[in-house]
């Protein structure tokens, strides 16, 4: 099984580890990864502001770099969602379908393709979930507390089978953290205060950590976190299903 | 709208309304209460809930899609009740046609009841040019109405009032004794003010939830039962209605009644939903079929699913964007979600902002219960305005710019290694006040190496 291993641009850039420990977990399964070194970004950035127009060079460069893959793996719901919808290419019609078919968030290719039910990780932590939306309502990594439907959760099975890890409840399970993209900055008020909401609720069920699918809601609740000067730390779920 | 606020755009607006914290609380948590109410209402039902969103969707889109036909069939049968029908092509015209009957009664006051449509077309500024008075009898309105204010939601227009202050509001304009904030004596004292008004307005204004193509009736319901008193007391009941609150026949009605309530409060049902199929004995009944801007939005593909809302305003509740920063932050008689997709169809300039109020979480097509796909239109309006050239160029050119960077995996190496770097160096560049980022959150450190130069050192065969 050929893996292609997509790293979101500023994980790349900024939590190298993450990307890290993504590689090494999928390794771990016997995955046989390769790591296109000429990618990028999925071109959300500019389409969520507006201007999908401006995203072909990025999508035909994607699909350049994971055509060849039988599955590409990615780190982001958010990014993942965004190829699933809309990456197309002019160049490779067939190749854009295959990868918008075949692209998968960690934690759902660990639980859909991969069948993991036995993980070798220890985190002995009170750990608080973060639904990423994209992930969630998007992706459907997890049930949604809008719909009346049977709850289940890939993240949460997963963190469920890493030794010592104590999940905390919140009060509200999948309310959005306020990152949304550049509405973190043009919303800035708004964004904030979503922001120290999350964080309030994790911090009131006792949680050491906040983990999650996604770095970018990930970072955003950091940057409230340290202003704070809270104890609280983030960290990305590959890192603790990866951790020893 | 006329509200003085609408030359200033969404974050704006709710930057101010987040400078006091505890208010946004506050709000936050009287609307999630709601939203906790309607999950409740919803699982109630079960597994009935899913596919009555479903159905009462594919209603909608049938009804939707043979708009025309059904119109005219309402129209007719309502005709044949003794309904006068009048259609007006947009909100000037509305408030002319209201103006109209009111003139040939004589009429310079009235009483009005659950009409979210009147507020689209600002007829109360309207008729008060015309020396008409309106009076807006639910008690969410009048509280609005006292403080000279718009409503910030669409089924709970005062929500952003505090009882303290509404305490207040009922001293200064009703006589009610000073400091008195008990819920039961202020919405008596209303009652007591608003009885006096009914019994002497010979002209009633109603909103419509539902009209019936098949039989020619319609459907208001409220929890109050203002429609009802100021509609049966009146001579002239002049009800308006949008022409997207058609269904085809009674029996589908039950589908959205179940619906209504519970998205909207978490009730089974309103307290009253009341019919009106024909004027009694010496009354006069009129219905105004408003497009305003209806059937462009009808003509556009990707929003046309936005005419399905039944104005429960669940999304509004849900809306974790909402809950934080008011109704008035989006200067728009409409507001919240579905606001921020309907109102750009009426105006691009005045709110190319609104679509941008959201972060697309998604939440609000989930508890959308015809199903609307909210987000995903919020999305697409924001390419139809870059398309439209409603972006600021200052925008414009920062995308390009990182378009160009990240078409290019030379360039984007490049600066990756350079920003970090920078960072580094330098961490005053971005960690000051300018960078709206850093204002209340820190910046990631930088580190040393990216993933790709990792990799390159870590792992032979990297394909390049
Ligand atoms: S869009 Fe849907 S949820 Fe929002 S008010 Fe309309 S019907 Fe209700």
């Amino acid at each position: 099984m050929r893996v292609g291993l997509f790293i979101p641009c500023y994980v790349n850039q900024f939590y190298p580890q993450v990307g890290i420990a993504t590689l090494q977990l999928l390794e771990k399964f016997g995955c046989e990864v390769d790591y296109p070194l000429a990618q990028t970004c999925c071109g959300q950035p500019m389409a969520n502001s507006g201007y999908e127009s401006l995203t072909g060079n990025c999508n035909e460069l994607f699909t350049k770099n994971f055509s060849s893959f039988d599955y590409i793996v990615c780190p982001s719901g958010s990014c993942v969602l965004h190829i699933k919808e809309h990456l197309h290419s002019a160049k490779d019609r067939t190749a854009a379908t295959a990868i918008r078919r075949n692209v998968y968030e960690l934690t759902e290719f660990l639980t859909d393709v991969l069948n993991v039910d036995r993980l070798q990780a220890a985190f002995p932590y009170k750990v608080g979930l973060h639904q990423s939306c994209h992930g969630q309502r998007g992706l459907h990594l997890s049930q949604m507390s809008e719909l009346v439907a049977k709850p289940y959760s890939k993240p949460e099975r997963l963190l469920n089978m890493v030794e010592g890890l104590e999940l905390i409840e919140l009060d509200r399970k999948d309310e959005c953290c306020g990152f949304g993209g550049t509405f973190c900055v043009t919303e800035e008020a708004v964004s904030v205060k979503m922001g120290k909401d999350r964080v309030r609720d994790h911090e009131a069920h006792g949680a050491d950590y906040i983990t999650g699918a996604d770095m970018s809601c990930l970072m955003h609740l950091q940057g409230i976190l340290k202003r704070q000067g809270s104890k609280v730390q983030v960290k990305h779920i590959a890192e603790i299903l990866n951790a020893q | 709208m006329s509200n003085s606020n609408h030359h200033t755009d969404h974050a704006t607006l709710a930057e101010k309304f987040n400078r006091d914290e505890a208010r946004v609380n506050w709000h936050d948590e009287t609307l999630w209460f709601i939203r906790q109410k309607r999950d409740r209402a919803a699982w109630s039902l079960g597994n009935e809930w899913e596919p009555l969103r479903e159905t009462a969707s594919a209603i909608k889109a049938h009804t939707l899609s043979n708009l025309s036909d059904y119109l005219q069939q309402f129209e007719k049968a309502a005709q044949q009740n003794g309904i006068t029908v009048h259609w007006a092509a947009d909100g000037e015209e509305h408030n002319r046609i209201v103006h109209g009957i009111l003139a040939k009664h004589n009429a310079t006051q009235l009483v009005k009841s659950k009409s979210m449509l009147t507020e689209e077309c600002h007829l109360n500024d309207y008729l008060k040019e015309k020396g008409v008075e309106v009076i807006d009898t639910d008690l969410g309105e009048r509280i609005v109405q006292l403080a000279e204010e718009h409503p910030s939601h669409i089924v709970l227009p005062c929500i952003h009032w505090k009882k303290e202050e509404i305490g207040e509001l009922f001293h200064k304009h009703l006589g009610s004794p000073e400091g008195v904030i008990d819920p039961s004596f202020l919405t008596n004292t209303a009652r007591v003010h608003l009885r006096e008004k009914f019994l002497t307005r010979r002209v009633a204004i109603t909103g419509v939830n539902f009209a019936i193509a098949e039989t020619g009736e319609f459907v208001v319901c409220t929890n109050e039962g203002n429609a009802d008193m100021g509609a049966h007391l009146s001579d002239v009941h002049i009800a308006c209605m949008g022409i997207e609150k058609l269904i085809p026949k009674r029996e589908h009605l039950g589908v959205f009644l179940r619906l209504l309530a519970r998205s909207a409060t978490g009730q089974p049902i309103t307290t009253y939903s009341s019919h009106f199929k024909k004027p009694r004995e010496g009354q006069e009944m009129h219905l105004v079929l408003v497009d305003n801007g209806r059937s462009t939005q009808l003509g556009r593909e990707d929003f046309r699913n936005s005419l399905k809302c039944i104005r429960c305003g669940a999304c509004f509740n849900t809306c974790p964007v909402y809950r934080r920063s008011g109704g008035h932050s989006y200067h728009t008689a409409i507001a919240g979600p579905i606001g921020s997709i309907l109102a750009p169809n009426l105006d691009m300039r005045q709110y190319k902002d609104l679509p941008f109020a959201s972060t697309l979480c998604g939440s609000c097509s989930n508890v959308c219960p015809v199903k609307i796909n909210i987000h995903e239109q919020l999305y697409q309006w924001r390419q139809v305005l870059t398309e439209e050239g409603y972006q600021p160029k200052s925008k414009t050119v920062a995308m390009k710019a990182m378009a160009a960077t990240l078409s290019k995996p030379s360039l984007f190496s490049i600066a990756g290694k350079w920003g970090r770097k920078v960072m580094g160096l330098v961490p005053g560049l971005v960690s000051n006040r300018l960078n709206p980022w850093y204002k209340q959150r820190e910046m990631p450190a930088p580190p040393e190496q990216s993933f790709t130069e990792w990799y390159k050192q870590n792992r032979k065969g990297g394909k390049s």
